[in-house]
């Protein structure tokens, strides 16, 4: 691929595409997003993958992984399947959200398709629940020109408390300015501030004291808060993991490959 | 945060959280009987809060971040190509407009590079056999190598690259587009009264490039029983392994009954015949398990209609040649010359005088006829199981196999082999196609069903299910045939 933007990039000579040489890396870097919002046509521009790509929600089901190197670091690169919130059922959905609950990425992108912010914002403002290591990238900035949709990304940026940069994935546009920000929040250069909701003093104080309990049940899980509120909200599905042990064994099998199918699928392309 | 000043009313109940802070493990009940404490105590209802608190945080931040600068064109043309494309009167028939010439451009495309690759390879068969022959290698080397593996590549190739080389970039041009969506949204009602989810014509429209992919794609479904359904009904549209058989028998038996200049357009129609009468028992069996064994009503669901984009050239190559027929091709020949060789084997290891091909087409041969078939046709599925993308080469390789070598360089002389020398007639070209249509799905798409249920029993339930179907219809047909013809 050798469409990258180069008058907007400086540090474009920096990235350099892996494909599948995952083995060894510095960093692990999801992407999330809604459906059809361009994650896995900006996973192909960062690791040169040919992973399928269709105008349509759903086409990615499972993780695929692939590298890439920045600035001297590698990086490891996980396509997470679209997902409108962290709540619900289906099974992609829940691949999604496994990871990023207990894969523990260093840096999670946040895709969001820029003609439809508001809704995609929904995700995202779930997702700062979870972790702050966020940047978010606005995608989908060349159709939101078109249809005269303006995007001013440094309120969106402030309001948000992470970095927000506007991208074109289809022709590379915005990629190294995405990157730098990414390298920033993990270096802690930039120090996010994420936009969490106030919950009520008695609600806070409920999860204060299940928090402690939750690491001492499960140790090493990173999410102790939200498994915290989803057991105040009574999710069968979570206090199942939690009575099975299954909690713990999801964080030892989101940190290694999904090898049921990833590489097969980065490979291929088919699904 | 101060847990001390805010008292809640379970106060009681502290001591064993403090406790376990700083010894051994709490149970993980103690841990969710709290949780429900802990959730009486709260006021109102905090998930609704949760929930509207974030919709209304994402639209006083969208608000402050975008601007809409007058121009709407864009927009409203999107919207009026959607208002005809999901018309409730031009939908469904522009639907089948487009998988119509989509077929008719595949069938009448395909034709003339299909014979030109098959006369090649069998040029080069002859020369490469007869090289053989005269370096004095035995008989059986030669005719393993080159009339068993290599024919057997020979024929996949050529019957089905051309005609992947044309539907695979057509497909993912429709794909890219974003027409998949609409489609779905066309049938959503259909489904909908099966008791199926809607969502399932799209991983059925995957299916028509690959079932085991279809299944995979069965994961956005969010209930367990919708995706069921959807798991085991997807076999029952043709995917891409079983569309050379179709367009083959639609192009020399329903193509030839027609004109010459209509031939094609003959035949792509019945192409699409069968593609509906396949979501037509997508539909029946979907509405059949939820009636039964899937008992359940259809879940409501939001569908996206994104907007229509420009698909970029390079993208639509490279996924539909090399992703695609490629990667199809490869799988079929990965297969294709092991059958090659079976067939080989079969058709040259004689017991009584009788080679084992024609041994176990004759035991198969009862079985073939009441349903309209013959011993043969039954054989090649039976070999073909690993992929159904070499059933016809297994079918012709097995006609024409042992010593009676024909070589069919175009399709008139293929009909002449099928009718003639085999006695085909236009009930085995139907119920082929049929049986071609409703039969098991091939060993990876059953394997995937494993895989995606983690169930035995469905896998089974998946693999018996369309075969019992299969024979069922194909037998009701050819009795039904007889009866009156």
């Amino acid at each position: 691929m050798t469409s990258h933007n180069c008058e907007t990039c400086p540090a474009h000579a920096q990235l350099e595409q892996m494909g599948l040489k995952v083995d060894r890396f510095d960093r692990v870097i999801a992407l999330a997003g809604n459906p059809n919002t361009g994650k896995s046509t900006l996973f192909n521009a960062l690791t040169g993958l040919k992973q399928h790509t269709g105008n349509w929600p759903g086409k990615t089901v499972t993780r695929a992984e692939g590298g890439f190197e920045f600035n001297g670091k590698k990086y490891k690169l996980v396509d997470l399947p679209g997902t409108y919130s962290l709540l619900s059922a289906s099974q992609d959905e829940e691949i999604a959200r496994d990871f990023l609950l207990f894969g523990s990425p260093d840096c999670t992108i946040v895709v969001a398709d820029a003609t439809a912010l508001e809704r995609n914002l929904n995700l995202v403002l779930q997702v700062l629940e979870i972790t702050g290591k966020v940047v978010l990238a606005v995608n989908l900035m060349d159709e939101a020109r078109r249809k005269g949709i303006e995007v001013d990304v440094r309120t969106l940026a402030r309001d948000l408390g992470v970095p927000a940069v506007p991208v074109v994935a289809r022709t590379g546009e915005g990629l190294s300015a995405l990157l730098a920000a990414v390298e920033g929040v993990i270096s802690g250069e930039t120090t996010t501030d994420p936009k969490r909701s106030e919950g009520t003093a008695e609600f806070n104080a409920a999860i204060a004291e299940l928090v402690p309990l939750i690491e001492a049940t499960a140790p090493g899980v990173p999410n102790a808060r939200w498994i915290a509120i989803r057991l105040l909200d009574g999710d069968a599905r979570v206090e199942r993991a939690l009575r099975t042990g299954e909690l713990a064994a999801l964080v030892t099998r989101q940190q290694g490959p999904d090898d049921r199918f990833s590489r097969k699928i980065a490979l291929q392309g088919a699904q | 945060m101060s847990t001390e000043s805010n008292a809640l009313p379970l106060t009681g109940l502290r001591a064993p959280a403090r406790e376990t802070r700083q010894g051994s493990a709490p149970d993980p009940e103690q841990v969710i009987r709290r949780a429900e404490q802990l959730r009486q105590g709260l006021t109102g209802n905090f998930r609704d809060e949760a929930v509207s608190s974030i919709y209304v945080e994402a639209e006083k931040i969208s608000r402050r971040a975008v601007r809409h600068t007058g121009d709407r064109r864009r927009f409203d043309l999107d919207q009026r190509i959607d208002r005809i494309v999901t018309s409730p009167i031009f939908g469904l028939p522009l639907m089948l407009g487009i998988l119509a010439v989509v077929f008719w451009l595949t069938i009448a495309g395909a034709n003339v590079p299909s014979a030109m690759i098959a006369s090649g390879f069998f040029w080069f068969e002859d020369r490469a056999a007869a090289l053989f022959d005269a370096a004095g290698v035995p008989w059986w080397i030669t005719g393993f190598i080159w009339h068993g593996v290599y024919r057997g590549l020979a024929w996949v190739v050529s019957v089905m690259l051309p005609p992947m080389a044309i539907f695979f970039p057509l497909f993912t041009i429709l794909e890219d587009l974003g027409y998949l969506p609409r489609v779905a949204f066309n049938l959503d009602f259909l489904f909908r009264r099966a008791g199926a989810h809607g969502k399932q014509a799209l991983t059925m429209a995957m299916g028509f490039g690959c079932n085991a992919a279809g299944i995979i794609a069965t994961r956005v479904i969010d209930s367990p029983r919708e995706r069921l359904v959807a798991i085991l009904t997807n076999n029952f549209v043709p995917c891409n392994g079983r569309f050379p058989t179709l367009i083959m028998v639609a192009t020399i038996f329903v193509g030839a009954a027609f004109p010459p200049v209509v031939a094609s357009l003959a035949a792509a129609g019945a192409v699409v015949g069968v593609v509906i009468l396949g979501v037509g028992f997508t539909l029946l069996m979907s509405w059949m398990l939820s009636r039964t064994v899937l008992r359940g009503e259809a879940s409501a669901f939001t569908l996206e209609l994104p907007p229509y984009r420009r698909p970029g050239i390079t993208r639509i190559l490279y996924t539909s040649l090399i992703d695609r027929t490629l990667f199809v091709l490869w799988r079929a020949m990965l297969t294709a010359a092991p059958a090659g060789a079976v067939i080989w084997l079969l058709g040259n290891i004689t017991v009584n005088g009788t080679s084992l091909a024609t041994h176990s087409a004759n035991a198969l041969a009862p079985l073939g006829h009441a349903i309209g078939l013959d011993g043969v046709i039954l054989l090649a599925y039976v070999i073909a199981i690993p992929a159904n993308e070499i059933v016809v080469p297994t079918m012709l390789m097995v006609y024409m196999g042992g010593p009676m070598m024909t070589e069919i360089d175009s399709l008139a002389e293929l009909r002449t082999l099928l009718v003639d020398q085999n006695g085909w007639t236009m009930l085995t070209a139907v119920n082929l196609m049929l049986f071609a249509l409703l039969h098991n799905p091939c060993a990876t798409t059953i394997l995937t069903i494993y895989k995606e249920t983690l169930s035995v029993k469905w896998a089974a339930v998946g693999a018996l299910m369309p075969l019992a179907v299969a024979f069922l219809v194909t037998f009701l047909t050819a009795s039904i045939w007889r009866l009156f013809i």
